[in-house]
């Protein structure tokens, strides 16, 4: 008995806190369950005629990469320098300030330092130097550079699958670096070795054959259709007829199939139907949805350029086709950097279509010239700017509104006044989050870029922490209930990260909003909203 | 002296003292962030951590009861259950250093063996708070993995079954 440990001794024998940090280069990277999304399916990766599929997992000390692996990544490396002039000057210009250190969300909220947007850069950086400079090829370490071994690329993989590339940080860069880009690039770089994550390859495959991300094929898109439809119905009273591939439509309309087939995204998907359906019956206007091009999202941009592109060129297909005038955008978030920022030298300009003017008030959407494709949110505002929608908007008078600004909307396309003027003049209850926290500065989901997978939930949680709490100081102040964003995958992410952190605030899209307010020509006396809810005052009426 | 009052007196002290604490648990380059920046919306982990600690701190004087200690503690056990660099252990040792830290404050006072009974009597309250802190802790793991199965559940089935492609057995 004399010989066993005192409680005492035990409990000094734990040691509670972490081990401290030595310098970031000699932190070896730990890669630990919940920060992670499994490893590419072969099969979606062979589909895609991308380059070394096979079975491997995160976890496993070996990742089956090509024999030649190091001289592939420098061969990438190098040939991307050539290619891309910002990517060789964000290698070279960063002097370390610090500005970006500490504006990343998923560094706020994990505590993990090489989650800052300056560490995350300088694990390619630090290869960039030792491979492609003189200073590192002769000062190694001294002058930060360092060598690709395999600790190095397991650290690449590791932290450029915790960037959602929403851009926060190049907000606060004086250089105006855009660390987004350098996530980019890094993925694509180890996309040459097959080491992509399944929540991006799978659903990228999907897009490519079927045409969504879920892979849903075109009867089972009409069957959903028919089923708002009918939900639309005995909401309204009104049965609406949604034009579906038609051929000389005016418009052709691309959402994220999450509007499509997810919750809440559902209820926008019939906010939008609802609308088209409106500006049909008063201004005879016909915009067509289609079962091919049902995909506005596009992972390629989380995969590589050329994905990218090979998914872009589906929807501009798919408008020639159809011989529309131009394209119509749903409430998507990186959808709308490609084609604000990429599709114009991807696959444009698209000069097969007509320069995008509202048919209803004359506006011409300038910003939208070349690449033909209009923001819904830009669509409504304009409407609503020139009185031409007949709204109620006290039955949005249950809902207690703030307003998310999707990241790749936001930074990526300046929308920020649009989608409030629309909110504003639907509801009558809108409330702003803190101002550090909203519009250029508006903090991410935490799931973008391809991270909303199940797997990786402890870093959504984390990475979702600063803006989940700045919902969370609205809904004591204010008693907001609900958060309206633009962007499919917010609509996917964010009842999760309510559900941890704030659960009484609800996830809505703005057009879910806008189809409560409008009233159809010849519709019932509504008693619900679009979610079957009691609207104020109605209560009784929606229990018969 | 109450040692309730003694505690009071040297309350910003403490809190200070367990706020350093909890901020040392972290790597360096992220504990100079957390303790720094001030603003409530830049440094959510910060300041939550801080106002956390110190609204304990009262509750732990003023004998609060275990739900107002709940609210209080909740906030930062919430933030640690998803820091995958902790332990469960890691996430929640902070709350016994409380009791190193007041005695260390308190080194003159105790000296007076009747404060030192009273104090021993008073670490009973932060045990307790120890013990609240390991339920906490196992509501959020437990919330997170509820998460992650619905997650499945709703991304598969759901779709199917509005698609129609699943059909469940009809009432007659």
């Amino acid at each position: 008995m004399k010989d066993l440990p005192k409680p005492d001794g035990l409990v000094s024998m734990m040691d509670h806190m972490p081990p401290k940090d030595k310098g970031w280069m000699d932190t070896p990277v730990k890669i630990r369950k919940g920060m992670y999304c499994y490893a590419s399916n072969p099969k979606s990766v062979k589909y895609l005629g991308l380059p070394y599929p096979r079975e491997w997992s995160p976890m496993d000390d070996d990742w089956k990469l090509p024999e030649n692996w190091k001289e592939i990544i420098s061969e990438g490396f190098r040939e991307r320098l050539e290619r891309f002039r910002s990517f060789k000057i964000f290698m070279d210009v960063c002097v370390r300030c610090g500005a970006c250190a500490d504006k990343c969300h998923f560094f706020i909220g994990t505590g993990d330092p090489k989650n800052m947007p300056v560490l995350r850069a300088e694990l390619l950086r630090s290869v960039y130097r030792n491979d492609f400079t003189t200073a590192g090829k002769v000062l190694g370490k001294f002058a930060g550079a360092r060598e690709m071994t395999l600790d190095v690329l397991k650290e690449w993989w590791y932290y450029f699958f915790q960037c959602t590339e929403c851009r926060r940080c190049s907000v606060f860069c004086p250089y105006g670096i855009d660390t987004a880009e350098i996530t980019i690039m890094g993925r694509e770089l180890l996309n040459l070795i097959g080491l992509n994550i399944d929540w991006i390859a799978t659903p990228v495959a999907n897009c490519y054959r079927t045409g969504n991300h879920l892979g849903i094929q075109p009867h089972a898109f009409k069957d959903m259709m028919d089923f708002f439809v009918d939900e639309i119905e005995d909401i309204t009273g009104i049965r609406l007829a949604p034009s579906i591939n038609k051929k000389g439509a005016d418009i052709l309309f691309i959402t994220p199939s999450g509007d499509v087939f997810a919750d809440p995204g559902t209820y926008t998907c019939m906010g939008y139907m609802m609308l088209f359906h409106y500006l049909k019956e008063k201004f005879g206007i016909d915009i067509t949805w289609s079962t091919y091009a049902s995909e506005g999202g596009n992972f390629g941009f989380f995969t590589s350029h050329e994905t990218m592109k090979r998914l872009n060129a589906k929807m501009y297909a798919e408008a020639k086709r159809l011989g529309v005038k131009w394209i119509l955008g749903g409430e998507c978030g990186h959808m709308w950097r490609v084609i604000h920022q990429y599709m114009d030298t991807l696959n444009g300009p698209a000069n097969f279509l007509e320069e995008p003017v509202s048919p209803i008030t004359g506006t011409k959407f300038e910003n939208a010239k070349s690449t033909k494709v209009v923001h819904i949110a830009e669509f409504t505002s304009d409407l609503i700017q020139h009185d031409k929608l007949d709204l109620d908007i006290s039955r949005n008078d249950h809902l207690k509104v703030t307003f998310h600004d999707s990241c790749n909307p936001a930074r990526g396309m300046g929308l920020l006044d649009e989608p409030r003027h629309v909110i504003r003049n639907v509801c009558e209850h809108f409330y702003e989050m803190p101002p550090n926290t909203i519009r250029e500065q508006t903090f991410c989901c935490g799931s973008g870029a391809g991270l909303n997978a199940g797997e990786d939930m402890e870093l959504r949680m984390a990475g979702g922490f600063p803006r989940a709490n700045a919902v969370k100081y609205v809904h004591e102040k204010y008693g907001v209930n609900m958060m309206a964003c633009i962007c499919a995958i917010d609509r996917a992410a964010f009842p999760d990260l309510m559900s941890y952190w704030v659960p009484e605030v609800d996830i809505t899209g703005i057009h879910e909003l806008v189809a409560n307010a409008l009233i159809l020509p010849g519709e019932k006396e509504r008693s619900t909203d679009l979610r079957s809810e009691p609207l104020p005052g109605m209560e009784d009426e929606a229990d018969e | 002296m109450m040692i309730e009052d003694l505690l009071e007196e040297k309350k910003s002290d403490i809190v200070e003292r367990w706020f350093d604490a909890v901020i040392e648990s972290y790597p360096d380059g992220t504990a100079h962030f957390l303790k720094n920046q001030k603003d409530l919306f830049a440094n959510p982990v910060g300041s939550n951590i801080y106002s956390g600690l110190n609204a304990l701190m009262d509750c732990l004087i003023k004998k609060h009861d275990e739900t107002v200690i709940k609210d209080f503690l909740d906030p930062i056990i919430r933030i640690r259950a998803v820091q995958t660099m902790f332990s469960p252990s890691q996430a929640t040792a902070f709350i016994f250093d409380l009791k190193k830290i007041i005695r260390d404050i308190l080194k003159k006072e105790l000296k007076n063996s009747e404060t030192g009974d009273k104090l021993s009597s008073f670490e009973r309250k932060i045990d307790d708070l120890g013990l609240i802190a390991f339920d906490l802790f196992m509501e959020c793991r437990e919330k997170i993995f509820e998460l992650k199965a619905n997650q499945e559940k709703t991304k598969v089935y759901r779709a199917f079954e509005r698609a129609g492609l699943i059909v469940e057995i009809q009432e007659d």
